[in-house]
């Protein structure tokens, strides 16, 4: 097992144009890998929404990827706020964005939500004025 | 399955130079330039004429079908795109372009415009069904629907199940004909005058796999000229031939044109396939805010810009616009109302085509995905396109599935060839 694709990216501060680019180019990969499209939209969704965190909530950040021939693992760090209570960011609806970015069509509180729906295994480090690491996994074998 | 990969647009091997600009531009890197020639890589190729358009040596083609098909047929029907309309100014309205098509030979003509007032409808009534996915994407334009096809299979639920204004206008024209004038089935051809290389494609090689009502295409550009010959000869009041389509149906042919038609939601106009590919990845990304339509047309102002037209589109926009204007004043023209969709729905739906996929076998895939990265880094990431394919990680892709060779790359061989040299300075 040692084919493992690694990619790295950094992740600009307020920059919502290049959000999402991350996700774009993982998505690429996992289409040439074969894997299916049910996987591809999953990670594409849950890669996304960790993605717009960072850049929203965490001053932006950096993105680790390793994909191997069962799953796509994603890390997606910060160094900004930390959540202070992650049981509350969780819930559905909840979000804590300034108006000025739910103008921008963020903000809506389902992001961390969407990212657990979409994903199999996910695991959120935090840690307050340090930073938020979110660890998203989803396998190729699930239906 | 041959006619899978039936392609409209093709290459002019006498007219090509061999230079870069088609293989930067396409959006499925389906074009190579080797021993100095592009070449399409058929199964990538979404038809969407992009190569056409910036070829400066004009390379690129459109096959379409000559007019002489028409001879094989008793009874002929146009079907004229509404973006026919756009090519003419002002003096030559739709009721003078209609009659040169009489004139040109043709028994009956039925604009596609009025089966688009029907997808129209047809749409509408689709879009309040509950079990739609968001935002729906048109299907109207063919290269759209095989660029999902083959980079998007998760929109592919996404799209329009509705069949294109063409395919309608074909059915709808022969059934007309039928029975106003009981002229059997097989003595009818239906032909499309096309802005558009992706539908000719569409009728030689469907992508629902089944046989197209149209029985042939021939380009806007083959039958301009004839129809101003004839249009200048017109004389006195020109009668209004047939039953004409309101101003919605001519509107399809530029952007806005169908998605404006619609009366719900919240719905987008995108134009041009560059800006259709970046909606399309938000859309994968479900971080399109609220969008419940998207229009899509891959040529810049839709098929006013489509390859196979004469007039430049934004001239041809005007030309339009003014048409539309008339149209609506007059308020002649009476939509024919549907009662039902089902017999526009698409019967079978279109299939993922995974042709970007490295290999069948993921671990495979994966080994071949290592080797482009460390080829990718190994070259000078210029993307000078020198090697004939369109970036340094496309050559690297390329040699990985055995279609090139690392010495393509100039700044490779050039390391090659000053390594041999000095060895045979050692050698000396
Ligand atoms: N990377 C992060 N850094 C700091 N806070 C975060 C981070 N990610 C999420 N949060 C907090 O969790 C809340 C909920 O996140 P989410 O569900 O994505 O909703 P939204 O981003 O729309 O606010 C956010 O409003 C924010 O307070
Ligand atoms: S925009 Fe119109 S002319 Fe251009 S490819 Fe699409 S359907 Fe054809
Ligand atoms: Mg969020």
């Amino acid at each position: 097992m040692n084919n493992v694709i690694v990619r790295d990216y950094d992740i600009p501060a307020n920059d919502f144009t290049a959000a999402g680019e991350a996700s774009s180019s993982v998505r690429k990969i996992l289409v040439q890998l074969g894997v299916s499209p049910y996987v591809v939209k999953r990670t594409s969704i849950a890669m996304y929404e960790a993605e717009i965190n960072a850049v929203i909530h965490g001053h932006g950040g950096k993105a680790h990827v390793e994909i191997d021939g069962s799953k796509v693992y994603i890390r997606i760090s910060d160094e900004g706020p930390g959540i202070p209570d992650l049981e509350l960011a969780m819930q559905e609806g909840y979000s804590t964005a300034p108006d000025s970015i739910r103008e921008m069509g963020f903000g809506a509180g389902m992001g961390l939500s969407n990212i657990k729906k979409h994903s199999d295994i996910m695991k959120i480090d935090t840690e307050v004025n340090k930073g938020t690491t979110v660890h998203i996994t989803v396998f190729f074998n699930a239906i | 399955m041959e006619q899978a990969y039936f392609h409209s647009v093709t290459l002019d091997k006498d007219k090509c130079k061999g230079c870069t600009n088609c293989i930067k531009h396409c959006p499925t890197e389906a074009i190579r330039v080797r021993s100095n020639k592009a070449v399409i890589i058929r199964e990538r190729c979404i038809d969407c004429g992009e190569c056409i358009r910036v070829c400066p040596y004009h390379a690129k083609k459109a096959v379409t079908d000559s007019p002489d098909i028409l001879k094989g047929y008793k009874y002929k029907i146009a079907l004229p795109a509404p973006s026919l309309y756009g090519q003419f100014g002002p003096p030559y309205s739709r009721e003078r372009i209609i009659s040169a098509l009489l004139q040109m030979g043709f028994d009956y003509v039925f604009e596609v415009a009025r089966a688009a007032e029907i997808v129209t409808q047809a749409s509408e009534i689709f879009l309040q069904s509950d079990d739609i996915k968001t935002p729906v994407i048109s299907s109207a334009c063919p290269a759209v629907v095989r660029l999902i096809q083959v980079r998007f299979p998760n929109l592919i639920d996404n799209l329009l199940k509705i069949e294109s204004p063409m395919e309608v206008a074909a059915a709808l024209a022969k059934q007309e004909v039928h029975e106003k004038y009981g002229i059997p089935y097989e003595d009818m051809g239906a032909f499309f005058l096309s802005p558009c290389a992706a539908k000719v494609t569409s009728v030689k090689a469907p992508y629902e796999n089944k046989k197209s009502r149209v029985d042939g295409v021939l380009a806007i550009k083959d039958i301009y000229l004839p129809l101003l010959e004839l249009m200048k000869k017109q004389k006195g009041g020109v009668p209004e031939p047939f039953s004409l389509s309101s101003a919605i149906g001519v509107a399809w042919a530029g952007t806005g044109g169908e998605s404006d038609a619609l009366d719900r939601g919240r719905r987008i106009a995108v134009h041009g396939i560059k800006n259709i590919n970046d909606i399309l990845e938000q859309a994968v990304q479900e971080s399109l805010d609220n969008i419940d339509f998207i229009e899509a047309l891959a040529c810049p102002e839709g098929c006013l810009g489509g390859p196979l037209t004469v007039e430049n589109p934004f001239i041809a926009k005007v030309n339009l616009k003014n048409e539309i204007e008339k149209i609506k004043k007059s308020d002649a023209h009476k939509i024919k109302k549907i009662e039902s969709v089902d017999e526009f729905i698409w019967k079978s739906t279109v299939e993922y085509r995974p042709i970007m996929k490295l290999d069948d076998d993921m671990m495979k895939a994966l080994e071949k995905m290592q080797m482009i990265d460390e080829l990718t880094e190994g070259l000078p990431g210029l993307d000078c396109g020198a090697c004939g394919a369109p970036s340094c990680r496309a050559l690297a892709e390329d040699i990985v599935r055995e279609n090139a060779r690392e010495t393509d790359c100039i700044f490779k061989l050039r390391e090659k060839v000053s390594d041999i040299a000095n060895q045979l300075h050692q050698i000396d």
